[in-house]
């Protein structure tokens, strides 16, 4: 770096970077297409905030295991059928897919914020920090990632806080790792060393300069990372470990069905298309931001 | 000899990750406040308690305990389950062949249906196929292995009632889940291998050899494959090491008797000492199949070999 010109504009802002992002990924079909399913889900789960056609937990031993229909049974329209207590799928589903969406927009922020400070700091001081939190990254890695929630909640329990907290700690490392190589890439840059020579502070630098860096790669990591969360929220609810009754979830929906699969087909398939859909609506939009923010992390969707 | 200090190299990182698995099941153990009521079943007395605590030195200071703990997982004791009434290492073992079975025909599923897609679509770039192939990869990826488990138990066991809907033994009992497991791998090593081919396909040998007359299917075959090949392999190992720790989901689904499906039951039954020892066991088994993958490769890829001299 010796002799060579110092260059002071910073490369890349990420308000720059990300509007126009925003409208390229809607300028393709795939990007169009999950942006309509995600806004139908979400307006669903924002609506079952407000009301549902009936209390998701009540049950009448009457009318159970119903087929999805429009006629009314005993004056109540079980549009979506009903389970093996008798309880209104059609509402169930609507909570379910809200608390989807709530543990994954509580989950990604807080990895995301945790995984941003621990690979911005090791990666910019290096040392003996650096060497203890990567080490300790490589080996809850290298735990198998559901073997590890399990463990986790043997510990903690099982609940709507305590399954923020599974996936939190399940989630930081990805982060970490990747925020890491990139502040290790950005900290010998020229407009760092340009920073430091007119004598801004370290945390000035890194909360001026390598943060806005990181972030565009740091965003599109959590978009992709979304879909991975609910899949794993679900995956804990349905082995019994996540939501708890009478709070209904998607995946504990499935999981209560697995011995109906005999006589009901549509209570798995209710809950399994609508998770599909879910999924499959961030993985569109995901893989297309990716492509626009930032293709070098091609290799990075789908963990 | 430049080989064998790779693989030295190579070997500590494996030592250094087991280390730092056994401490973070150190730490959940003991991040729970009294580990001991974590060691024993719920019906355990006060007088239990005490015991636990006392043969597993639990009321010694932190870094006596961190030591025994450590070495007695070095020795392969990974305690005992009250459920069961048997040492967990005794009941993980049972369970590895199982497991094994299943991620072997799961990476079998992950390799047949991934490897073809992905050519397919990457041979045909930019055409209808590529686009289908790889709407179906996306939805592949997109499909929970729980709900794709019961669609299949659905059609396949209860409606044209073809296969059990769960066990194990035969045949038939592996078809579903190694289809279930391997699928979502399938998705991703077909995107992967669209993405590696492309890479090699706009390589300047590969102009040579189609403007030297080879035919497309020589060129196919010899010169991008061939070179596509490692990246691929990486990813397909790195697969199989997840598959064989983490068939939690699709064991629980079919009741298959593996390790993932014991630590499930494991939490549920309250039985701690089994899901830590399942714990540990994924990793070893993670971390040994990742192990053996590179060593292969400081073998095979003279590139390798190379930076490890100079590094």
């Amino acid at each position: 770096m010796a002799g060579s010109t110092l260059v002071f504009a910073r490369p890349r802002t990420e308000r720059s970077a990300l509007r126009p992002a925003a409208l390229r990924v809607l300028q393709s079909l795939s990007g169009v297409v999950g942006a309509a399913l995600l806004t139908v889900l979400s307006a669903a789960a924002l609506g079952a905030a407000l009301v549902t056609p009936y209390d998701p937990a009540a049950q009448d031993l009457t009318v159970t295991a119903r087929p999805p229909s429009l006629t009314p049974i005993r004056g109540h329209v079980h549009l979506l059928g009903t389970d093996q207590l008798g309880r209104d799928i059609l509402s169930r589903l609507l909570v379910g897919l809200r608390i989807s969406l709530l543990v994954a927009l509580m989950v990604v922020p807080l990895s995301l914020l945790l995984g941003l400070a621990a690979g911005m700091v090791t990666g910019y001081r290096g040392g003996w920090i650096d060497l203890a939190l990567m080490r300790l990254v490589d080996a809850q890695l290298a735990i198998p990632m559901l073997l590890l929630m399990v463990a986790v909640v043997a510990v903690l329990g099982s609940g709507l806080p305590q399954i923020v907290m599974v996936l939190v700690i399940a989630g930081w490392p990805t982060y970490a790792r990747v925020v890491r190589a990139e502040v290790l890439a950005l900290r010998d840059r020229e407009f760092v060393a340009a920073a430091r020579a007119v004598g801004a502070s370290d945390g000035r630098i890194l909360a001026r300069h390598i943060l806005h860096n990181v972030l565009p790669t740091a965003l599109v990591l959590a978009t992709l990372q979304l879909p991975v969360v609910i899949i794993l929220e679900a995956s804990l609810s349905f082995l019994g470990l996540g939501i708890q009754p009478p709070t209904p979830s998607l995946g504990q929906m499935l999981g209560h069905s697995q011995e109906m699969v005999w006589r009901a087909w549509w209570m798995p398939t209710i809950p399994g298309v609508t998770i599909t859909l879910l999924v499959l609506a961030f993985n569109l939009m995901g893989d297309r931001l990716r492509d626009v923010l930032d293709p070098r992390l091609r290799g990075l969707g789908q963990v | 000899m430049v080989v064998t200090e790779y693989m030295v190299r190579r070997l500590g990182v494996s030592i250094v990750a087991m280390f730092g698995v056994v401490t973070i099941v150190f730490v959940l153990l003991h991040a729970s406040g009294d580990p001991a009521t974590l060691l024993v079943s719920q019906e355990a007395t006060q007088q239990d308690i005490d015991r636990i605590r006392q043969a597993y030195g639990l009321d010694q200071p932190l870094v006596v305990q961190y030591t025994r703990f450590v070495t007695r997982v070095v020795r392969g004791d990974l305690g005992f389950s009250y459920r069961q009434g048997l040492p967990v290492g005794e009941l993980i073992v049972e369970r590895l062949r199982a497991t094994f079975e299943l991620a072997l025909a799961g990476l079998a599923v992950a390799v047949l249906a991934g490897v073809p897609l992905g050519m397919i679509a990457a041979t045909r770039h930019g055409s209808v196929v590529d686009t289908a192939a790889m709407t179906v990869a996306l939805v592949g990826t997109s499909v929970p292995s729980f709900w794709l488990g019961l669609l299949l138990i659905i059609i396949f066991g209860v409606q044209l009632g073809w296969l059990p809907v769960s066990g194990y033994g035969s045949f038939q009992h592996l078809l579903m889940p190694a289809f279930v497991l391997g699928g979502f791998y399938a998705a991703q090593i077909s995107r992967l291998t669209r993405t590696s081919l492309l890479d090699v396909l706009a390589q300047d040998f590969i102009r040579t050899a189609r403007a030297k007359g080879l035919a497309a299917r020589a060129v196919l075959l010899k010169h991008v494959l061939r070179n596509a090949a490692l990246p691929m392999l990486t990813v397909l190992g790195l697969d199989f090491g997840r598959m064989l720790g983490g068939a939690v989901v699709v064991e629980t689904v079919f009741a298959w008797p593996g390790m993932g499906r014991l630590a499930v039951q494991a939490v549920l039954g309250r039985d701690f000492p089994v899901v830590q020892g399942a714990a540990i066991m994924g990793a070893v088994v993670f971390l040994t199949v990742s192990l053996m993958i590179d060593l292969l490769y400081g073998w095979v890829d003279p590139r390798l070999r190379a930076a490890a001299h100079g590094a």
